[in-house]
């Protein structure tokens, strides 16, 4: 997710260019602004709404309302976080919409109270991001994520695939920061035990790991 | 400061976001060093982290941006907001356009019968009491003598309010200048009341 600037100050500084002239009326200036994020702009709706289709017509519409709104954008935020948040809120706004109309099962009560007991200790070793050129790797990855329940799902993606802090995550998705610690510790332990059970299941097997060694 | 496993699988997360006071980190790294579990754990959480963490896990559909700049594009052409604007105009005004037509339709409609042509132009300024003249299997009406009557032996007069109310429409030709076609100078020019049809209908007749 670091997207990595030959030169991090350069690029800030390019950013906050052309935020100004998209804020002094340049909108024609402001797919150039957005476009490092659009991937993440996409993955937070999908997140939420889980359907490619509905996730990109989000996506769009968010970033509509960015441009619209671009003059409300203050420089002491992140400009990735506050777009980011623009797009929870259409998918988040969709999907109460779509909840009216399907009256589908609410999985939203309280938090899991009990703690959270890790079920696989085997030995660990680092995966080396390499794996993640494989689609193969990819996908189980991704399948993994979308077994979580929502609630879990959709803190774990803006906190460690958007990089929104805790804070942010919170304000993003309108529950107490709290809510945001707890799902995160259960979301990150779930996967961990959804993904060494990948294992035995043989989906890593043609990683790289020494003999007799897990990834964790 | 000592604590089990349990404890430790609490706090793991928040020790991985450096969320967990000094004495806890230490207490936690102690346990690490000691309990295989627990590092087993924490080795894998961050795993987890770090893979989720990285952009390729974001997959997004081909031409997504591609599509993204183009509706960009037209929405700085047409602002959601200017959009929402004009569609609030457009429905009352097309509204009332459609009822402005129909009226204005149902108001030239003075005939019972359907027009005979879909090439129909009722005629507006031609006087009621007109003599015309129809022909069988025909759709116009004409002034008596015009060149374009068909079955010219199977002809009958009436007056043009009659021939209106079977269904008949002017002829484009004869009836030109009470029609609303091509000659509204010319028309306006002449206002029907004055002209003496019946008579230009005789003079036509014996010119012929």
């Amino acid at each position: 997710m670091n997207v990595v600037l030959s030169n991090p100050e350069e690029g800030t500084t390019r950013e906050q260019e052309l935020i100004a002239q998209v804020q002094r009326g340049q909108a024609e200036l402001f797919y150039e602004l957005v476009r490092p994020y659009e991937r993440r702009v996409y993955a937070a709706a999908l997140a939420i709404l889980r359907n490619e289709a509905d996730a990109e017509d989000a996506a769009q519409e968010a970033m509509l309302k960015a441009l619209a709104n671009i003059r409300q954008f203050r420089a002491e935020a992140r400009f990735s976080t506050w777009l980011i948040q623009i797009t929870v809120n259409e998918a988040l706004m969709r999907r109460r919409r779509e909840r009216t109309r399907m009256t589908e099962a609410i999985d939203d009560h309280r938090d899991d109270e009990g703690e959270y007991t890790p079920r696989d200790f085997a030995d660990w070793r680092e995966i080396p991001s390499e794996a993640l050129e494989r689609k193969e790797v990819r996908q189980k990855l991704a399948e993994a994520l979308s077994s979580l329940d929502r609630k879990y799902r959709e803190v774990f993606v803006l906190r460690d695939m958007e990089q929104l802090n805790i804070q942010e995550t919170a304000e993003a998705l309108g529950i107490s920061v709290a809510s945001v610690k707890t799902r995160l510790l259960r979301a990150r332990l779930m996967l961990r035990d959804v993904l060494a059970g990948g294992w035995e299941q043989g989906w890593f097997s043609r990683l790289p790991f020494e003999k007799g060694t897990k990834p964790w | 400061m000592v604590v089990n496993c349990q404890q430790v699988w609490k706090e793991i997360s928040n020790y991985i976001e450096g969320d967990v006071d000094a004495g806890l980190r230490a207490a936690m790294d102690e346990h690490f060093g000691a309990c295989t579990r627990c590092k087993s754990v924490l080795e894998g959480t961050r795993n987890v982290v770090q893979l989720y963490s990285d952009e390729r896990m974001i997959e997004v559909p081909t031409g997504f941006g591609r599509r993204l700049e183009r509706r960009l594009a037209h929405g700085a052409r047409v602002r959601p907001s200017t959009w929402s604007t004009w569609s609030a105009w457009l429905v009352p005004v097309a509204a009332l356009a459609l009822i402005a037509g129909g009226l204005r339709w149902a108001n030239s409609l003075t005939v019972p019968h359907p027009l005979q042509s879909e090439h129909a132009q009722p005629g507006r300024n031609i006087p009621p009491d007109m003599v015309v003249v129809v022909s069988a299997g025909a759709k116009d009406f004409h002034v008596p003598g015009c060149d374009v009557i068909h079955n010219k032996d199977k002809i009958r007069t009436l007056t043009a309010k009659e021939a209106i109310r079977e269904g008949y429409v002017p002829c484009v030709r004869c009836m030109r200048k009470y029609l609303q076609i091509a000659s509204i100078s010319q028309a306006s020019s002449e206002p029907v009341g004055e002209l003496s049809p019946s008579v230009e209908a005789e003079d036509r007749a014996r010119s012929r």
